[in-house]
């Protein structure tokens, strides 16, 4: 670790004033951003607390929910406009980490996570793109396990790592963020990038951006939606895959459905194609093998994780048999 | 061990058969077997309220008055040479005291290395530390910064510049096999055993199995790091150290830094866990070197990453099992061979083949294992080193063969249970494999195991069971001191310089001095984790109950001795002989004629004094060559198996261990608990992600390191036989390291009966169930 400062920010205005700054970094509960300094794989000279912007979590006009950006994930995760009305999004969180670090973390800081892949985290011995870009990537030919099948690049194959920005995907989260005098509202499928060339640059996100809220608009999927994650230990382990689902159903036939994968992509994956390919159509078996095998035709499977291929599509098609099992 | 060492071991063992065996000790049962008091009862462990209250004080929290910190780094090159190094920024950074590298490391020797023929030694490298340019490893230590504070000395270690000439490095395990080694001995026993012709044995039995097994590598993740604080004063050296090595740590010291054995004390009164992993390694020598060249006392702890670098761990394997059983399933072959990596350079073999010779008799055995020369940080011993994956391998095998016969896996077992050892012919002190199997089977329910794979179903989850053995030899250490001080209160003080990880050393070896000095428990106080106490080998090998226990019978039979003398002609017992009485109720009794007895503070009184001091050494262990004396264990295990993903989630565990006498049922449970709890990691977590491309460990750390969490661990369930060893002290052997044991093999067996899918590579990752779930 090197050494850095600390400051608090009371306000989103002052802490986009001083994110602007170079070496400045926004400081959320720190169990991403500190283990990083730890191992020197973020170097900031100047930490800037937000923990003081709203964590407030409160039902919009509209019926959605707005979740401020310092609201630690175990309060999201029990409050009962969440817990109802969002199930997925309540399960997806608490299916992460352990109790002590959601105590902790905050969404803004799940939001920005960075990736696990274990040589962007090895600066003394392995080479990544995404911590120095051009330098080369050590994941390709290595251990690759928990990472992407979908979207990488041959530069990056690292992915995201988060289970609560899956369910905000299948939700279609939208991030506030402010700058400038000036607030942006961003949906979430928007936010996370692809890493083609610069797999440094993560997110849309900009020089003095600060993520205030995230607001979930009015989602008719309660009844029947699921966040199942698939994983190498019982708890305390991220996602190989992971799905978060929602459905309505008009009788036998989906009316609508939303589907987003983790633990396979560099983003929170929305799978649109698998909900094209369903939407309108019967719940059936061949129906959602189908549409899964439409979303991955693309995949990139390497050494160490072909088996998400397969692994994706059971999942899937186990967690919307389940959620469409009484209208079948 | 050299050929030489296996003809005296085969020598001694000749003539101790011809030996009555009432010479041995323990020729006639130790009398504590019958009469005991504190032993056998629950008792929780003395440490327990100082530690839960926070007042226990480790290796890293004792204070000092100056202290300074320090940091390790480590080389990310495997062989090579440094060729640059440059410390300037470093030293000139805030806080800095000294940093220290080969330029200026004081010039050092090498330890003295574990092994069988020099028990005080530790060492697990015969690599020299800091003393040069040269890089054998990945993570070898090259550099220390030593600061006012931890954060200091972290930032400044990432100021030094090291630049490296990288030369070609050995690290395909692959590729070492066509150079391995077949040594001639693996620890005590001779390395290759051929007895019949196992292959041509195998290819006309009538049933058999012949397969590769693989386990990967693992290291070490004792909750409390390495930690050392040592502080020079004056040519004195004091070490408060995290060791299971007290006495060996001090030697090693007093050797390297050319100091009499009285200028160097080790403390080290408790460890949080140490597994293998805490004997001597480079930490210990830096800190000393640094203490001494910056003239302050040193604390230095290692990262977990450090830990990972520079502390070695279990070797992976290859093990190929192949077990033919004629038409009555019994066996007529067991062939078990295999490869682990073993450099020159390092102390811990991998002895995976042992538990096989002890645990089948068959017409036919052939075994031999093969080192393998890679360039990693040296391996060493881990909990149940050899039976942990050696049972993974042939109990899978066995179970395999059992399911092509269409025979219960247990029944197998039992139909090749041997009556005396298979190998050696000696006789079993005392064996009770099949009851443990029949009482664990009982109380598991094994009765309601389907046969066939596959059959038992709930929902998506599909729901097997599975057996396995497990075993671990009895090892009694020679060369155990004791120090008994018997005072005139009514109060005695047993002192000796063994090591307590958490097991409950202090605690066992109090209820059993209660019994065999006959005192109340509250008389007695057991003190230890001092190397200026008598010296005690290491704790390893499951041997330190044992071992202390043998030590403790000593240093009474030593103090009935003093005792008698002090009684002199006007007492009640003038004139019987130490055999011929006991200590009980606070004094010495007649064995032949319990009311000729006189208590210790009559004795004393009319001597005139205020304790009755002796010293003691355990004697040689000679029960080991003349007996065969194993623990054995059957673990049981249920677990489901998702039809979707392939997860594999265990729903409960149940071992049954047949170790001799339980001293303290409470310590016991805890130890069988943990050891099969590191065993469901092994069988389903753990795995060192070692980057054959780089010769680097890419999962430095408990994150990414998987270790069971609490929802992994099921509920566990453990029994024993609890019949006594009629050759061991108080009918004991040892307990911490059978729980890991046959865990893997258990688990894996229920996979089979759950899904039909036959996983012979470690660990039980969903990936592997998966490829065969249509
Ligand atoms: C051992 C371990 C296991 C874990 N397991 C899981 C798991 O299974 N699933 C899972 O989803 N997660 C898991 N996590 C990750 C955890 O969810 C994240 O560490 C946490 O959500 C980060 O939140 P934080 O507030 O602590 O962020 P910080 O560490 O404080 O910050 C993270 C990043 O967010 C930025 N940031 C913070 N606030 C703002 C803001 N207002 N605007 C813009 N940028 C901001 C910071 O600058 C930093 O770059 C695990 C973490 C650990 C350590």
């Amino acid at each position: 670790m090197i050494p850095f400062t600390y400051t608090r920010a009371s306000s989103a205005d002052e802490a986009a004033s001083m994110a602007i700054r170079t070496g400045h970094k926004l400081l959320g509960g720190g169990t991403n951003l500190v283990d990083l300094m730890r191992k020197n794989v973020e170097l900031p000279s100047c930490l800037v607390d937000v923990t003081a912007l709203s964590d407030s979590i409160k039902e919009t006009q509209e019926g959605g929910v707005m979740i401020g950006a310092a609201a630690r994930n175990s309060a999201v995760a029990a409050h009962p406009l969440v817990r109802t009305r969002y199930p997925m999004l309540s399960r997806a969180i608490l299916a992460g980490a352990s109790a002590q670090i959601r105590n902790m973390a905050t969404v803004a800081g799940n939001l920005m996570q960075r990736t696990r892949c274990i040589y962007f985290n090895d600066v003394a011995g392995s080479r990544c793109n995404k911590r120095s870009p051009g330098s080369g990537c050590d994941a390709v030919g290595g251990f690759n396990r928990y990472h992407a099948i979908i979207g990488a690049a041959p530069a990056c194959i690292a992915t995201h790592p988060s289970d609560m920005c899956v369910a905000l995907a299948a939700l279609d989260a939208r991030i506030h963020v402010y700058n400038k005098n000036a607030t942006r509202i961003i949906p979430i499928v928007d936010f996370h990038g692809f890493p083609a060339d610069r797999p440094d640059l993560e997110t849309v996100l900009e020089a003095g951006d600060v993520i205030t809220s995230i607001e979930i608009p009015v989602s008719p999927f309660a009844a029947r939606s699921a966040y199942r994650k698939v994983r190498d230990r019982a708890s305390y382990a991220f996602a190989l895959v992971s799905v978060a689902a929602g459905v309505t159903m008009r009788e036998r036939t989906i009316d609508d459905i939303r589907v987003a994968f983790g633990g396979i992509a560099p983003k929170p994956w929305r799978a649109f194609r698998v909900e094209m390919a369903l939407r309108g159509g019967p719940a059936t078996q061949e129906a959602f093998d189908d549409a899964v095998e439409a979303e991955l035709a693309r995949a990139v499977p390497l050494a160490g994780n072909a088996f998400k291929i397969g692994l994706t599509k059971r999942t899937l098609s186990a967690v919307l048999t389940e959620l469409t099992g009484d209208a079948r | 061990m050299s050929n030489v060492q296996n003809a005296v071991i085969g020598t001694v063992r000749t003539v101790l058969g011809w030996v009555p065996s009432q010479w041995l000790p323990g020729g006639t049962p130790d009398p504590l077997i019958e009469r005991r008091a504190a032993i056998g009862q629950q008792a929780s462990r003395l440490d327990g309220p100082a530690k839960v209250s926070g007042q226990a004080r480790f290796a890293a929290d004792v204070a000092m008055a100056g202290l300074s910190y320090a940091t390790l780094v480590h080389s990310p090159i495997t062989r090579g040479r440094i060729t640059k190094l440059e410390s300037g920024a470093a030293e000139a950074a805030p806080g800095v005291i000294l940093v220290m590298t080969y330029h200026n490391m004081p010039r050092l020797g090498i330890v003295p290395m574990i092994g069988g023929t020099n028990l005080s030694a530790a060492g697990n490298s015969a690599l020299p530390t800091m003393q040069g340019p040269d890089i054998w490893y990945n993570g070898q230590v090259v550099a220390m910064v030593l600061a006012e504070t931890q954060e200091q000395a972290d930032y400044a270690a990432s100021l030094i510049e090291i630049d490296y000439r990288e030369d070609s490095a050995k690290t395909s395990f692959e590729n070492a096999k066509p150079d391995s080694r077949a040594p001639a001995s693996v620890l005590f026993e001779k390395n290759h055993v051929s007895i019949g012709n196992a292959e041509q044995e195998l290819n006309r039995a009538a049933f058999k199995v012949d397969n590769i097994y693989r386990t990967p590598g693992h290291n070490h993740n004792a909750i409390e790091l390495h930690a050392v604080t040592v502080a020079w004063d004056g040519d004195t050296v004091l070490l408060h150290d995290a060791t299971q090595a007290i006495s060996a740590t001090a030697s090693a010291i007093a050797k390297l830094f050319n100091l009499k054995n009285e200028q160097v004390r080790v403390l080290s009164p408790l460890v949080g866990g140490g597994f293998g992993g805490k004997a001597f390694w480079d930490h210990q020598i830096i800190a000393v070197a640094a203490a001494k060249l910056a003239a302050r006392p040193v604390r230095l702890i290692l990262s977990r990453d450090s830990v990972y670098r520079m502390i070695g761990g279990r070797s992976p394997s290859e093990q190929r099992v192949a077990v033919g059983a004629d038409a009555e399933g019994k066996f007529t072959s067991i062939i078990h061979t295999g490869y682990s990596i073993m450099p020159p350079y390092a102390a811990c073999p991998e002895p995976y083949t042992l538990g096989t010779r002890a645990i089948y008799k068959s017409k036919s055995f052939e075994i031999i294992q093969r080192y393998l020369d890679l360039d990693i940080v040296p391996n060493t011993f881990m909990r149940a080193p050899g039976e942990a994956i050696g049972t993974f391998a042939l109990e899978n095998a066995v179970d395999e063969l059992a399911h092509e016969m269409g025979l219960d896996p247990i029944e197998l077992r039992l139909r090749n249970e041997p009556e005396k050892h298979p190998i050696s012919g000696a006789t079993f002190s005392q064996h009770a494999t099949r009851q443990a199997y029949l009482d664990g089977a009982e109380r598991f329910g094994w009765e309601q195991r389907e046969a066939r794979p596959g059959a038992r179903r709930d929902g998506e989850w599909r729901i097997g069971m599975g057996c396995a053995s497990g075993g671990f030899p009895y090892v009694r250490m020679p060369g155990v001191n004791i120090r008994i001080e018997l005072r005139r209160d009514g109060s005695a003080k047993i002192s000796c310089s063994a090591q307590e990880m958490g097991m409950g050393t202090a605690t066992v070896q109090t209820q059993h001095a209660a019994d065999r000095l006959g005192l109340p428990v509250e008389a007695i106080s057991f003190e230890l984790g001092d190397s200026a106490l008598p010296v005690a080998p290491m704790a390893g090998g499951s041997s330190q109950t044992a071992s202390l226990s043998g030590a403790v019978i000593a240093g009474a039979e030593r103090l009935t001795i003093e005792l008698l003398r002090l009684a002199g002609n006007d007492s009640p017992i003038a004139g019987l002989r130490a055999g011929e009485v006991q200590l009980a109720k606070e004094g010495i009794a007649s064995l032949d004629d319990p009311s000729r007895y006189e208590s210790f503070r009559s004795i004393m009184a009319r001597a005139s004094r205020d304790e009755v001091t002796v010293t003691a050494s355990g004697s040689p262990p000679l029960e080991m060559f003349k007996f065969a004396m194993h623990s054995s264990s059957a673990i049981f295990c249920q677990l489901r198996v998702s039809d979707v993903t392939g997860e594999i989630r265990v729903d409960r565990m149940l071992g049954s261990f047949d170790c001799g006498t339980i001293l303290n049922p409470k310590t016991a449970a805890s130890q069988f608990k943990g050891g099969m709890i590191m065993g469901l990691g092994l069988a389903l977590t753990e795995e060192t992600l070692f980057d054959e491309r780089s010769g680097r460990i890419m999962n430095a750390s408990l994150a990414d390191y998987h270790v069971p969490s609490h929802l992994d661990v099921p509920e566990i369930d453990v029994i024993w036989t609890g019949i006594p060893d009629p050759r061991s002290p108080l009918g004991a052997r040892g307990i911490g390291e059978i729980g890991i044991t046959g865990v893997a093999a258990a688990v894996a067996n229920a996979v089979f009966n759950a899904t039909g899918t036959r996983v012979r590579d470690l660990p039980i990752t969903l990936d592997k169930v998966l490829s065969e779930i249509p």
